[in-house]
């Protein structure tokens, strides 16, 4: 027999405020919820997850679980030809979704071109072009060979990348060393100067890391994580504490190689003058985490959200391997002084790995240094993290938000709860201009197009209906 | 040259009853000829176009976007209104921030759970299309669960029902208007005092107007629970009125338990007649409509009308309890003057219904109505009274894209003043329901019609019943005090009001 008669009232209210109201006058505990439809409307559909229900919670934990339990660690440097599952001479990786050459954005474009000129497998602008049509290069995505790449997210053959293992499942995954701000190749730029600083990158930079981590030994990411988020960054648009620390780390052990000094110094200069170097190690480390939560049988929990700047495409651990795509949304940004909107490309790049582990737009809270992005009060950074949880499948055990004593960083993006709530992850993002070869514009946030939320629930659900599960 | 402009806004959402109200502030502008603010769905497309509010740019709107449009005189006054529309909105959202006070703003059901663990009701009025999937996620987190939204199909009624009863929970509606559970007044409900009485009821203004009379004889309530109109038929079977009779029977609170109703379905009926055999408290049943003796059969008190069904169930409680009344003096009937007719407008169903089955009664003949009943003839047109008639105003055809007639007594007020100047009125009858959820200003928005009408036409009598108390927001006394003042003739119950009427056709 059911108790209300007896209990004290305590009411949720979904709907129409007046009623709440009068329960307020009246001195009743009361709720209220600010409803939105749902993404998707579909009976059949509400159906199946509804009967479902428990066994996709069970399946979201144990996914969940995998990833709080993941350590990423840095455990050494390679050419993407010696460690990169599938790596060929003409096979270049980028970011999101995969893509065919005709269908890439302006600053993709650029970057492949930059990619085909740093590996020498064209002399100029115009030949590039002419073989990266010619159908003789093929393209995959970063996320199919453990790779992850910020915005165009190009990995070619020869590119020096950091290696990470996760300790606890032995999974690994790998990402391109930060080039820094201005003409870079991943905003799409080509020109000689960005080609001679990834030269500079692969024989000077490379060798003096890959020694000096031979030194220090293995790098518990994890933990830097942890204590930047402490210190004010998110790990995906502020990276300065992450490189800090990390630099605190490398540089005793730079010091100690065998090189030569001007070298040395150019090195820790060079890391010391980029705020974001670090985000290649907070992006495969999420990676390498939410690797390891794949293939769940009946989760429904994302392990990739990546845009390559005209698609933004999910994955999820229950539905291992397969993409659900839609068309990427331009942010909405903050731009550099003589750049609009109109100059934005839709959004791109891997990064988005980040939120998808509970950091960067999610953990927005822990960096009020970066509030500007979002509305300029503390407060708006403290709502989206706190509209985050509502899809969340759980929180981080390590990653904490130290305003909100500590809680654990909203984390396991729960693709039902996206589509039930209407309420799409939220993602910090930079911003590249839509030609290639001009670089980064702006840096801003924008929501996740719907698109590729709707058409993953739908099929996750509808397997359950036929059976295939 | 008159113009409809409409604009879209993505993914802004706002509760049914705050659009209504905001779309009525615009028709209320200078110049605004018609508008509508809805939900991007399918059905309110076709509402739309079939008020000749469609613009093209409407076309591929998707259910979660914002619709304004409107119809003015202009281009000019037609952009400025929309724009004054956005506007409200927009501090209306603001506001909400601002309420808010900077705390986390609840999404959910699930965190709405979790911000308040103890929830044991859920009241759920979001678009009826929408309210099964809220219903079963409520179920799922173990709420009771009033639904106050309509428009669930019959099959998502019986399998949200089934499903509670698994999980010994009540589901209160669909289209549950009303209820109060220990002493709180849920929706649309009055400020009665806590008491004896447990009421269970497929009708909402039936259980009102059944509350109030309790409290206003000095009694009081303990619960009143809702079941939805539906409930009661074969297809549900009665599964929330049984399951809130039973609760009604453990309740110690509860001492007399009154049950109020259109006669159930037979079979129904039984189950509910069987409940009741085995409850020791006494049952007063109100199933308008129903025989004497397929009542006590069951061990029942039959009462007649809501009136009789709070008298009888006061009375047990406490011999000398008594409905207030007035007495007016006989009018005279003109003589050698063509017959004159009632025209009854009610703004609660239950009345309207109640009302059809007193005048055959009484003997009244040529009953027309918009409601259907046996032996009542259906209005060709519910905008036009034809020789006595009643009429819900709260029907689907009244309360499409705009609010309730006991929240938004407009189109009431012009149909008063339609029935004043014509001249086959012989008297004019109204309910006036106040509480929560009804409007808050009748002597703002109803009072000035009645002065009006009296005004108009000093012959006419118009005989007013108000379902409230004097501890409703509103104020039943001041509101009796205004009516009389005016020339209004004031009764208490339907019952009283339909009685006066009749002597004077």
């Amino acid at each position: 027999m059911s108790n209300l008669l007896q209990e004290n009232l305590n009411v949720i209210n979904l709907g129409i405020d007046d009623f709440y109201q009068t329960l307020l006058k009246h001195g009743v505990a009361a709720v209220q919820v600010d409803w939105k439809p749902p993404l998707v409307f579909d009976k059949k559909l509400l159906d199946a997850i509804f009967l479902n229900r428990e066994k996709i919670e069970k399946a979201n934990q144990e996914a969940l679980e995998k990833v709080q339990k993941s350590r990423p660690m840095l455990i050494g440097i390679d050419q993407a030809k010696n460690v990169i599952p599938g790596m060929t001479p003409k096979l270049i990786l980028h970011a999101g979704p995969p893509i065919t050459w005709n269908r890439m954005c302006g600053p993709m474009k650029g970057a492949i071109i930059g990619a085909l000129l740093y590996e020498g497998l064209a002399k100029s602008e115009d030949e590039a072009q002419t073989l990266a049509a010619s159908g003789e290069i093929q393209y995959s995505p970063c996320h199919e060979h453990q790779t992850v790449g910020p915005m165009a997210g190009v990995v070619s053959y020869s590119m020096p990348v950091f290696i990470l293992e996760n300790k606890e499942y032995k999974n690994r995954a790998y990402c391109t060393m930060n080039e820094g701000l201005g003409k870079v190749l991943r905003y799409g730029a080509y020109s000689d100067e960005v080609i001679l600083k990834l030269k500079w990158m692969e024989n000077i930079l490379y060798p003096i890391l890959k020694d000096a981590l031979s030194l220090s030994g293995a790098i518990d990411l994890k933990n830097i994580i942890a204590q930047a988020l402490h210190m004010g960054d998110e790990l995906h648009n502020r990276n300065r504490a992450g490189t800090s620390l990390f630099y605190r780390a490398m540089a005793p052990h730079i010091l100690k190689t065998n090189r030569l000094k001007e070298d040395q110094i150019a090195v820790l200069n060079f890391i010391n003058g980029n705020d974001h170097f670090f985000l290649n190690l907070s992006m495969p480390a999420s990676k390498v985490s939410l690797d390891a939560a794949r293939g769940v049988k009946n989760s429904s929990m994302l392990t990739v959200m990546a845009r390559n700047g005209t698609d933004f495409g999910i994955q999820l651990s229950g539905m291992d391997q397969e993409w659900f795509v839609g068309p990427a949304d331009v942010p909405d940004a903050l731009f550099f002084p003589g750049f609009s909107k109109a100059d934005a490309n839709p959004d791109i790049g891997d990064s988005a790995i980040t939120e998808t582990a509970g950091l960067g737009g999610f953990a927005i809270a822990a960096s009020p240094a970066i509030v500007q992005f979002v509305g300029g009060s503390a407060q708006d950074a403290i709502n989206y993290t706190m509209e985050m949880y509502e899809i969340s499948v759980g929180e981080n055990s390590v990653y904490q938000i130290p305003y909100l004593n500590f809680r654990g960083t909203p984390t396991g993006i729960d693709v039902l709860k996206v589509v039930e709530k209407n309420i799409l992850p939220f993602i910090d993002t930079g911003v590249a201009h839509k030609k290639p070869g001009i670089g980064q514009v702006g840096a801003g946030v924008l929501s996740a197009p719907a698109l590729p939320f709707k058409i993953a629930y739908e099929k996750f659900a509808s397997s359950f209906i036929k059976g295939e599960k | 040259m008159s113009s409809i402009e409409g604009i879209i806004k993505k993914g802004d959402y706002f509760d049914s009853i705050t659009l209504m109200i905001v779309s009525k502030k615009m028709r209320e502008m200078r110049g605004v000829v018609d508008s509508a603010i809805v939900m991007g769905s399918a059905e309110n497309i076709s509402i739309l176009q079939s008020a000749g509010l469609m613009v093209s740019s409407f076309q591929n709107c998707t259910d979660s976007d914002l619709l304004l449009v409107v119809h003015a005189e202009n281009e000019g006054i037609a952009n400025s209104t929309l724009l004054a529309a956005d506007e409200m909105l927009l501090h209306l959202k603001k506001n909400k921030k601002a309420v808010s006070g900077g705390k986390e703003i609840i999404k959910s059901l699930e965190a709405a759970k979790a911000r308040l663990p103890k929830a044991n009701l859920t009241i759920i009025s979001v678009a009826g299309k929408f309210a099964y999937a809220a219903g079963l996620e409520a179920l799922y987190l173990n709420q009771n669960i009033m639904l106050f939204s309509d428009n669930m199909s019959i099959d998502e009624e019986r399998s949200l029902k089934e499903l509670a009863k698994k999980k010994n929970l009540l589901v209160m509606g669909p289209d549950c208007g009303t209820a109060i559970v220990s002493g709180a007044p849920l929706a649309f409900a009055n400020s009665v005092r806590e008491g004896k009485v447990g009421i269970v009821g497929a009708s909402g203004t039936g259980m009102q107007e059944i509350s109030t009379l309790i409290h206003n004889m000095g009694q009081g309530i303990s619960h009143a629970l809702g079941t939805g109109g539906r409930d009661i038929k074969e297809e549900i079977g009665g599964i929330s009125f049984l399951h809130a009779l039973s609760m009604l029977k453990e309740d110690e609170k509860t001492k007399v338990i009154v049950l109020v109703a259109k006669p159930p379905h037979q079979k129904v009926l039984e189950k509910i007649g069987e409940a009741a055999a085995n409850i020791k408290k006494p049952i007063v049943a109100v199933f308008l409509g129903a025989t004497r003796e397929c009542v006590e059969k069951y061990k029942m008190i039959y009462a007649p009308t809501l009136e009789q069904g709070a008298f009888l169930a006061a009375k047990i409680l406490d011999q000398k309890a008594k409905i207030e009344s007035e007495t007016y003096p006989a009018i005279e009937k003109p003589k050698g003057v063509p017959l004159k007719y009632l025209r009854a407008l009610y703004s609660g169903g239950t009345f309207c219904y109640e009302s059809l089955l007193m005048l055959k009664e009484l003997g009244i003949e040529n009953l027309y109505s918009n409601a259907h009943a046996t032996s009542v003839k259906l209005l060709s047109n519910s905008n036009v009274s034809q020789e006595h008639t009643v009429i819900d105003l709260g029907e689907d055809e009244f309360t499409k894209g705009r609010p309730h007639p006991m929240i938004d007594y407009t189109l009431r007020n012009r149909r008063i003043m339609e029935e004043i100047r014509r001249d086959d009125t012989g008297v004019i009858l109204l309910d006036l329901v106040i509480g929560y959820g009804a409007n808050m200003n009748p002597r703002e928005e109803f009072i000035p019609t009645i002065i009006q009408a009296k005004k108009e036409a000093p012959h006419i009598p118009i005989i007013c019943f108000i379902t409230g108390t004097d501890s409703d927001p509103q104020n039943r006394q001041l509101l009796i005090g205004s009516l009389k003042k005016c020339g209004a003739l004031v009764v208490y119950t339907n019952a009283q009001a339909l009685q006066l009427a009749v002597r004077m056709i």
